[in-house]
C-alpha cells in the first residue's frame, strides 16, 4: 500500500472526534454496538464512522477502504476480522494487512488481576509489548520442493531497536522497574540473537530499569506457577501472541483485557487476544469487559481522560459483581445485563454538568 | 524604536528602497502593529549590513514572535530583495528543532491549534443542564434570542445561557467585555450568537469584534446549511445545499496599508495549512452526512498562488476520499450556475470572501437570511449563528424580525450538545408552522410579528411539561 507522504489534519471539529469503527466478524459488531450505545449515554464527544468488511470477499477494496478511513481518522477501535484458512496463501489475513500497512509497530496488552473476579493466581499485573509487524507475521512462505515449505521468520535490527525503545520507555513512565525480554536465542542464535542484543543496547540508556531475558519456554513456565515476577516484557511477534493469550488466561479470561497498537501516527484499538468468537456470536453471552476497556483506551488517546476514568470505574464496579458474571467467569449474566448495569453506575455516580458551576 | 531609528538616518537618501515586513501573526498583536515593519534602506547599503540590519530587526521583534510561530516574507521592489526569511534561521529555539527523542506514540496533533487547548472538559451527563454562552449581537440579535429562550422555555429544554452583550457599535466596546466573552466562551465550548456589526470607518482597528472572536477561537469551518422549507416555495424547491466556508484568513486577514499616498495593498493570506484544515473538514463533513460531492469554489486563473494553493490542498485532501466526488468551479461561473441550477452541487468549499458571498446567494434562493441557519466550528468550539450575518438594523423594534434561523440553529447547537430528541422537537415545531402557512413573518410574506411566529412554534412543540 503507498505510504501517506504527509499526515493530514486532525479530525475533531467543535470538541467531537472522528474515530473509525470496524465492527469485525463474530461477536465484534454486538459488542461494538454496546460501545456505541454507551458512549451515546455517556455524551462522549465521539463520532464513528462505521467501515464493514465483509470477510467472505476475495477483493481488497473493503481493506483499502478501511486503511483510508483509519489514515484519515487517526484512530480506530475494531472488532476481528476473521481468516479463512480455506483460502490460498496469497489472501493474507486481513487484520495482519491493517497492522504492516499502518505500521502499528507496539502492541501493548495490560494484564492486571480486577478485583471481584477469582483466578487462580493473585496481583498480576505485567504489561507485555509486542512487537506488531514482522517476525514470524511476516506472510513470507514458499513451497520450493514440493513436500517442503519454507517458512521466513524476519527480524530485523531497526524494528527490534523501535520496539525496544517503546518498551524500556513505557516502563519508565509508568515506573515500572524491570523489562524482560522474551526469546529463543538459543535456537534462533542469529534472529533472536539480534532481537536481544538491541534489547540490550536499548538497556543500557536506561539505567534505572533492570533488563533481564529470559527463553519462552521457561517464560510460560514461570507464567504458570508465579506470574507476580514479571513486570514488563518485550517480545517478538509470535511470542507475544502466545504469552498474551497466557496472561489474559491468567488474569479472568479473554473476555476481560483489552489491548492497543500503536504506530508512530496511528492507534488502533480492539480486544487483547483477537477472538473472533464465532460461536458465541449474537448469543448475548459474550462478554463486553474486553471490548468497553478498550473504547476506554481509545478515550484515554483522545486525551478525553475525564470520560475514560468515569467508564472504567463503573465497568470495574460492575465486573466485581459475581451475578453480572457471564459465562467465560462462570456466571449466567448476560452482555445487554452487564452494559445496563455499567450505565446505571454511570447515571448514579457521574458527575452533573451543573454542578461543575 | 528601531525603526524609527533606520528610517531617520537612511531616509533622506535617494531612491530608497522599501522593504515592507509582513507577518501575518506580527499583526495581529496590538503591540507589534504600532512598531510597523516599514524599514526605508537604500541599495547603496552593502549586502552584509543589510542582512544584519534584518537580523537584528527580527530579534527586536522576537518576544512576540516567539508565540505565534508564522512564516515571514521579505517583500522588496527590487527582485534581488525579494527574500522569504522563515524564522527558524533566527533560531527560536526549541519549537523547531527536530523531535523530541521520543514521540509518543499514535500521536498525531489533535487540534492544530494546540496552544489553545484549555483544560479537557469535565464529562457531562445525558439527564444534566448545558451551559451555553449566548452574545445577542446587534441589530435585530436581542429580539431573535428572546424568541429561542421563549422556545426552550416553553420546550423545557436542559440548557442554561450565559449572557454578554457585546457590541462595537453601541458603547459597549471594551477589551475586557471581549476578554469576558472568550473565556466563557473557552468554558462552555459551545455558543450562540448573533451578528455583531462591523462600523465601516477605520477607528484604528482593522479586525472587528468577530474577526477576533474567530481567530481567538480559531473557528476556521463556518458551515451553511441551506435547505428549502417545505411548504414555502421559491424558485427553486427542494434544495439542500451545504456550504463551507474558511474563516479565518484569505481576504479577512485585516492586512492593509498604504505604501503610497493614493495606494492601498490590502493583503489576501492563503496558507497551506488552514486551505487543508478546511478541505479535510469539508471532506470530513460530507463522510459524516453520507454526501456524494464536494465542490472546491476558487478564483485561480487569476490568482493562480493563492488559490492555486487552495485547489492543490483540496485536490490532495481529496485523495484520501474515493468515495466523494471532488469537483472545482470558478466563483463567477458558480454564481451564475446556483442561480440558473443550483441542484448540481452539494457540497461546497472555498475561502473567505467566496464564502460570504456565496452563502447569502444561497441564503436568497431558499428565502432569504432569516431562513439560513449556520454554525462555525473549531477543534474544540462550536458557534451557533444564522447563515447569512446581517444585524437587520431597520426592524428593530418593530417585531418583524423571521427567527425561523436562530431556531433551527439553535436546534442544531441541541444535536450538538447530544440532546436529540430537544432538537428534533425544536425543528419540527418551526418547519410544521412554516409548512402551514397561517403564520409568516414579512420576509416570507406574511403580516404575522415575530411574537406571533414564536408564540405559533411553542403552540406547536410536542413536548408538555407536566
Amino acid at each position: 500500500y503507498p505510504p501517506l507522504t504527509t499526515i493530514p489534519p486532525p479530525a475533531k471539529y467543535g470538541g467531537r472526534h472522528t474515530v473509525t469503527l470496524i465492527p469485525g466478524d463474530g461477536i465484534g459488531p454486538e459488542l461494538l454496538t454496546h460501545v456505541r450505545e454507551l458512549f451515546r449515554f455517556c455524551c462522549v464527544p465521539v463520532d464513528f464512522e462505521i467501515v464493514s468488511i465483509d470477510s467472505k470477499s476475495t477483493s481488497d477494496d473493503d481493506m483499502n477502504n478501511a486503511i483510508t478511513a483509519i489514515r484519515r481518522n487517526g484512530v480506530a477501535l475494531k472488532g476481528n476480522i476473521e481468516t479463512n484458512h480455506n483460502l490460498p496463501p496469497s489472501h493474507i489475513s486481513r487484520n495482519n494487512i491493517l497492522r504492516t500497512s499502518l505500521d502499528l509497530y507496539a502492541n501493548v496488552i495490560h494484564c492486571q488481576t480486577l478485583p471481584g473476579v477469582r483466578t487462580r493466581h493473585r496481583d498480576v499485573d505485567i504489561i507485555i509489548i509486542r512487537e506488531n509487524t514482522e517476525g514470524e507475521y511476516s506472510s513470507l512462505e514458499h513451497e520450493n520442493v514440493p513436500g517442503v515449505v519454507e517458512c521466513l521468520k524476519i527480524i530485523t535490527r531497526k524494528k527490534s531497536l523501535r520496539i525496544a525503545e517503546y518498551a524500556f520507555n513505557a516502563a519508565r513512565q509508568n515506573g515500572r522497574r524491570r523489562v524482560t525480554a522474551v526469546h529463543k536465542a538459543n535456537i534462533m542464535k542469529l534472529g533472536d540473537g539480534l532481537f536481544l542484543q538491541c534489547c540490550k543496547e536499548v538497556a543500557a540508556g536506561y539505567p534505572e530499569i533492570t533488563f533481564d531475558s529470559m527463553i519462552v519456554d521457561n517464560t510460560t513456565m514461570q507464567l504458570v506457577s508465579k506470574p507476580q515476577q514479571f513486570d514488563v516484557m518485550v517480545m517478538p511477534n509470535l511470542y507475544g501472541s502466545v504469552i498474551s493469550n497466557v496472561c489474559a488466561g491468567l488474569v479472568g479470561g479473554p473476555g476481560l483485557v483489552p489491548g492497543a497498537n500503536y504506530g508512530k501516527d496511528y492507534a488502533v484499538f480492539e480486544t487483547a487476544t483477537r477472538n473472533t468468537g464465532k460461536s458465541i456470536a449474537n448469543k448475548n453471552i459474550a462478554n463486553p469487559t474486553a471490548t468497553l476497556l478498550a473504547s476506554c483506551l481509545m478515550l484515554d488517546h483522545l486525551r478525553l481522560h475525564g470520560y475514560a476514568s468515569m467508564i472504567r470505574k463503573a465497568i470495574l464496579a460492575t465486573v466485581s459483581e459475581t451475578r453480572l458474571h457471564t459465562a467465560d467467569l462462570g456466571g449466567q449474566g448476560t452482555t445487554s445485563e452487564v452494559v445496563q448495569s455499567v450505565m446505571r453506575e454511570i447515571e448514579s455516580k457521574g458527575p452533573r454538568t451543573s454542578e461543575q458551576i | 524604536m528601531f525603526c524609527s531609528a533606520v528610517q531617520g538616518e537612511f531616509g533622506r537618501l535617494k531612491r530608497a528602497e522599501r522593504f515592507v515586513l509582513r507577518s501575518s501573526a506580527l499583526l495581529q498583536t496590538q503591540k507589534a502593529r504600532t512598531c510597523l515593519s516599514e524599514v526605508n534602506l537604500s541599495n547603496k547599503i552593502p549586502n552584509v549590513f543589510r542582512s544584519c540590519l534584518l537580523s537584528c530587526f527580527f530579534l527586536c521583534f522576537s518576544p512576540s514572535l516567539l508565540t505565534s510561530y508564522r512564516y515571514v516574507t521579505v517583500v522588496g521592489k527590487h527582485p534581488r530583495y525579494k527574500i522569504a526569511v522563515f524564522l527558524h534561521i533566527c533560531g527560536f529555539g526549541d519549537r523547531v528543532s527536530g523531535p523530541p527523542r521520543f514521540q509518543p506514540l499514535g500521536a498525531r496533533a489533535l487540534s492544530l491549534t494546540a496552544a489553545q487547548s484549555s483544560a479537557e472538559a469535565p464529562p457531562a451527563r445525558a439527564d444534566s443542564t448545558f451551559k451555553v454562552t449566548m452574545v445577542p449581537g446587534d441589530g435585530v440579535g436581542p429580539e431573535l434570542m428572546t424568541a429561542v429562550k421563549e422556545v426552550f422555555k416553553a420546550g423545557d429544554v436542559p440548557v442554561e445561557f450565559e449572557e454578554f452583550h457585546l457590541s462595537e457599535v453601541q458603547n459597549m466596546a471594551s477589551e475586557d467585555k471581549l476578554d469576558q466573552v472568550l473565556t466563557s466562551m473557552k468554558g462552555n465550548r459551545v455558543a450562540i450568537k448573533g451578528k455583531i456589526h462591523t462600523p465601516m470607518e477605520y477607528k484604528g482597528e482593522l479586525a472587528s469584534y468577530e474577526m477576533r472572536l474567530r481567530r481567538k477561537l480559531d473557528l476556521f469551518a463556518n458551515v451553511v446549511h441551506v435547505n428549502s422549507l417545505p411548504g414555502y416555495n421559491t424558485r427553486h424547491n427542494n434544495l439542500d445545499l451545504v456550504i463551507i466556508r474558511e474563516q479565518t484568513e484569505g481576504e479577512y486577514s485585516s492586512l492593509e496599508h498604504e505604501s503610497v499616498k493614493g495606494v492601498i495593498e490590502c493583503l489576501k493570506i492563503i496558507t497551506r495549512e488552514k486551505s487543508r484544515r478546511i478541505a479535510k473538514f469539508a471532506f470530513d463533513y460530507a463522510t459524516k452526512k453520507g454526501r456524494k460531492k464536494v465542490t472546491a469554489v476558487h478564483k485561480a486563473n487569476i490568482m493562480k498562488l493563492g488559490d492555486g494553493l487552495f485547489l492543490q490542498s483540496c485536490a490532495e485532501i481529496a485523495e484520501l476520499y474515493p468515495k466523494i466526488k471532488y469537483e472545482n468551479i470558478i466563483i463567477d461561473n458558480c454564481c451564475m450556475q446556483l442561480v440558473q441550477n443550483p441542484y448540481q452541487f452539494d457540497v461546497l468549499v472555498m475561502p473567505n470572501l467566496y464564502g460570504n458571498i456565496i452563502d447569502n446567494l444561497a441564503a436568497g434562493l431558499v428565502g432569504g437570511a432569516g431562513v439560513v441557519p449556520g454554525e462555525s466550528y473549531s477543534a474544540e468550539y462550536a458557534v451557533f449563528e444564522t447563515g447569512a450575518r446581517h444585524p437587520f438594523a431597520q426592524a428593530v423594534g418593530r417585531n418583524i424580525a423571521n427567527p425561523t434561523a436562530m431556531l433551527l440553529s439553535a436546534a442544531n447547537m441541541l444535536r450538538h450538545l447530544n440532546l436529540e430528541y430537544h432538537s428534533n422537537m425544536v425543528s419540527e415545531a418551526v418547519k410544521k408552522v412554516i409548512k402551514q402557512g397561517k403564520v409568516r413573518t414579512r420576509d416570507l410574506g406574511g403580516y404575522s410579528t415575530t411574537s406571533d411566529f414564536v408564540r405559533a412554534v411553542v403552540a406547536n412543540l410536542r413536548y408538555r411539561p407536566v
